[in-house]
């Protein structure tokens, strides 16, 4: 700040009228961009209906149950509050509290209004979500609620004594609220006990974290698969003239056009214990007909469906970068003195790398997600955390855990990810 | 040349041929020995099979037939990394995923030298180009110039006895390409390394090599010193080729005492020096050099044959006055003369007689 300043201030630039260069710029640029970004404006309301609002819904959902505190009439969609009687209880009393009589009044209260909504099973699955067997608790309770008469406690632990358990009026009192993370405590294999500690489920019902590192290895073991496989394909597609590598690429594609169903059962007809591999094996009398091999409905029947099924994920993305790389980088170092195995490792290996990059993240992210081929093929021990997630949609009911694990496997992903960012470079991946 | 195992020879090409589809020869019929030091630049038109030489010595295509020899040893049978020889390829090839310096170290390392000995080298190499201060830079982030002196370098720093160069100077631009070519030249004479040079710029090989070998159509038409090359070509391809050239059509008429009078098409004598024509009778083209020819009769021997010409057109190019003329009907006949103070300059219509010594008409195969 000495000479060319010497006011302090820098000089403006301004165009040929007087008007501040910047200012003119920006103003110059404002119209292309607002038509640019009309152009996008399409796409970027479809994304934000189709995909962004409903992860957003679902995270939500993930944390928020109000199967407890808000019966909605199918019919007129009324919503009525519910169980008010029993929060302002467990709002007077600390957790742990004793349930006095008092509380089973409340209780009492609450089930008349149940039995009038008739919405005593909506309050008993939520309740059961958490402590198994409280549905029936409920609709029974609920059934002779209008023949109560006080003394409520009693009258409750006649129809059964379940209703003095402290870790149902635990789990009431964490459900008496709509918003809760217990979701994300079951789906990591925890829960509270009746002092709302966190503790781990009881050792054989732990399956969550069990399926996640299970999916975690399944899919990084058919990532490598497909990288194994589709490498050397890649290479050859590459190098190949350009009559024969079309000829390839129809091979690596053909399965694309064919629908999934289809190419899993045909996995289904070679693996099955009666199936053409087995048959095959012992036609050539390499093993007895007793002990044939168990391909199918386990995990090596998922992890074989599921590699050829990802495989042209894999190829697409190394071709794409393999196709430019000029022979004469490979010969220039063999030139250079380097042997083969030297001129590969240090030359054209690397130059793939973003391909690998990309094959790699593609084939992860669509095998941690991938549920049809692992129902069909996968059995009892071929299962993918996807499966679970459908049965608690399908099945169970239980969106929210549903939810919550969907919600823990996109955090997954999205921390590989970053991961992948810090250590490769996003800016390295070459999709094609 | 019966015996190609001359003790000086340390690349030989003996026979060779090649085809790649088995039904075309790409190079018919190669034989050449090069001694070690020299400067060879191979010169020909697109396709006429220069890079396949160079690929067949360095090791990345196999000789279909005859035997290539470095050093008296055979190397059909030794992989290219063994054969340690430098290359800079047309399109330059710097690893472009690693800096300047880490594709200059690459050779060293699989080698094995040592770190700070092959930091050293590197160095020495990179300012050997002048390109000292660019070593931490990738390759794409040079200009062609320079990624092409990189390439230079790397091709060097190993200290190979033979160079190939594939056209290294083709994407500069004229003054560069000028530069690069006068600093390849004094690199290779400083170092000593023999050179293969393939280029397809005349100009580029006259000023650069020891010696020029002419490709066409898969054989070499010569292999001589730029300046026989230029000043006696063996034959009209090459005479074509190299430089420029003004052709007259004719039939030879007799050829006695080294001399051989052809007659024209349109039935003028002259007299010219016979190079690959053997008997009366035959087609020919004369060939004679722009500034070759005389349009001074008074300077012409007592007896030589002249033609007369008609001035088409008069171009003034400072240095030398350009003339095309029309002569024995030839529309294209061009004469260059140099701008000296007694020089006459040319007027269009203007009816001359233009001449030359018989030792620069050259009498070659139709
Ligand atoms: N890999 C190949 N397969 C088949 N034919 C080839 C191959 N490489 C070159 N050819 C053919 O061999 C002939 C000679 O090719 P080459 O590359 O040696 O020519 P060149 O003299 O280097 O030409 P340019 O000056 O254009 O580089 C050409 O007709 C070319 O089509
Ligand atoms: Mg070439």
């Amino acid at each position: 700040m000495t000479d060319a300043t010497a006011n302090g201030k820098p000089e403006m630039l301004t165009t040929a009228d007087g008007k501040p260069l910047k200012a003119a710029l920006i103003r110059a640029q404002a119209r292309a961009r607002r038509r640019a970004f009309l152009l996008v404006l399409p796409l970027l309301a479809f994304i934000l209906i189709t995909f962004v609002m409903p992860i957003g819904q679902m995270l939500h959902q993930s944390v928020y149950n109000p199967g407890f505190v808000m019966h909605e009439d199918i019919g007129s969609g009324k919503r009525t509050p519910i169980m008010t009687n029993l929060k302002v209880w467990f709002d007077e009393n600390p957790a742990g509290t004793e349930p006095d009589e008092a509380a089973f009044a409340a209780l009492h209260e609450d089930m008349l209004l149940l039995r009038e909504l008739r919405a005593p099973g909506q309050v008993g699955t939520r309740v059961n979500y958490e402590r198994g067997g409280s549905r029936s608790m409920f609709t029974k309770a609920a059934r002779r609620a209008e023949r109560m008469d006080p003394p409520y406690k009693e009258a409750f632990l006649d129809v059964d004594e379940e209703w003095a358990d402290p870790e149902l009026w635990r789990v009431m009192r964490d459900a008496s609220s709509a918003y809760t993370f217990n979701f994300y405590l079951a789906a990591l294999d925890r829960s509270k006990n009746a002092d709302g500690e966190i503790v781990s489920v009881d050792e054989n019902r732990q399956i969550y974290i069990k399926l996640f590192t299970r999916t975690l290895f399944l899919s990084v073991l058919i990532t490598f698969l497909t990288f194994l496989l589709g490498y050397p394909i890649a290479h050859l597609l590459a190098t190949l003239p350009l009559r024969y590598s079309n000829l390839l690429m129809i091979f690596v594609l053909l399965p694309f056009w064919t629908s999934l169903l289809v190419r899993t059962t045909s996995w289904m007809v070679l693996l099955q214990s009666q199936g053409v591999v087995n048959d095959a094996l012992v036609g050539m009398g390499i093993l007895g007909d007793d002990n044939r091999l168990q391909m199918m409905y386990n995990q090596i029947g998922t992890v074989v469906a599921m590699t050829h099924i990802l495989l042209p994920f894999m190829v697409l993305p190394l071709y794409s970068v393999m196709r430019p790389i000029n022979p004469s980088y490979v010969r220039a170092a063999r030139s250079l003195g380097a042997t083969s195995w030297t001129a590969f490792r240090r030359i054209y290996f690397p130059q793939t790398v973003p391909g690998i990059g990309a094959g790699a993240l593609l084939v992860f992210i669509l095998a941690v997600g991938y549920y049809i081929t692992p129902a069909l093929v996968g059995g009892a021990d071929g299962q993918l955390i996807s499966n679970l997630i459908a049965f608690h949609m399908q099945n169970s009911l239980n969106w929210s855990l549903a939810a919550a694990l969907a919600a823990l496997l996109l955090a997954g992903i999205l921390i590989l990810y970053w991961l992948y960012d810090r250590l490769i470079g996003i800016d390295n991946l070459k999709l094609g | 040349m019966a015996s190609s195992q001359s003790s000086d020879a340390f690349v030989e090409f003996d026979r060779v041929q090649k085809s790649y589809d088995g039904e075309t020869l790409v190079v018919k019929d190669l034989n050449l020995t090069l001694p070690k030091g020299e400067f060879l630049t191979m010169l020909g038109p697109s396709g006429s099979g220069k890079t396949t030489c160079l690929m067949m010595l360095a090791g990345f295509e196999t000789a279909t037939h005859g035997d290539i020899r470095l050093n008296g040893n055979s190397i059909n049978n030794i992989p290219p990394h063994k054969r340690g020889i430098g290359m800079v390829f047309q399109n330059y090839a710097l690893f472009p995923h690693m800096t300047i310096e880490e594709n200059l170290s690459f050779p060293l390392e699989v080698r094995g030298i040592g770190k700070s000995d092959r930091e050293a080298k590197v160095m020495r190499a990179l300012n050997m180009v002048e390109m000292g201060s660019f070593g931490k830079r990738r390759p794409a982030q040079l200009s062609g110039g320079q990624q092409q002196r990189v390439a230079l370098a790397r091709a060097l720093v190993f200290e190979p006895e033979l160079v190939l160069m594939d056209e290294p100077l083709g994407a500069l631009d004229k003054q560069l390409r000028e530069k690069m070519q006068f600093e390849i030249t004094n690199l290779a004479h400083e170092l000593g390394i023999t050179v293969v040079y393939v280029t397809h710029d005349q100009t580029e090989a006259l000023t650069m090599s020891d010696r020029v070998a002419v490709f066409d159509d898969g054989i070499i038409q010569q292999l001589d010193t730029p300046d026989k090359l230029y000043e006696e070509p063996q034959n009209s391809f090459v005479a074509q080729f190299i430089g420029e050239n003004n052709t007259l059509e004719g039939t030879i008429k007799e050829i006695k005492n080294g001399l051989a009078l052809v007659q024209l098409d349109d039935g003028e004598l002259i007299d010219c020096n016979p190079i690959n024509v053997s008997k009366p009778g035959e087609r020919t083209r004369v060939s004679i050099r722009p500034e070759r020819v005389e349009t001074n009769p008074a300077r012409l021997t007592e007896g030589a044959h002249t033609l007369k010409a008609e001035v088409l057109e008069f171009i003034y190019m400072g240095d030398i006055f350009r003339t095309r003329l029309r002569v024995a009907g030839n529309d294209e006949f061009i004469v260059k003369t140099r701008n000296a103070p007694d020089q006459k300059r040319m007027t269009p219509g203007e009816h001359i007689e233009i001449g030359w010594l018989p030792r620069d008409c050259r009498a070659l195969d139709a």
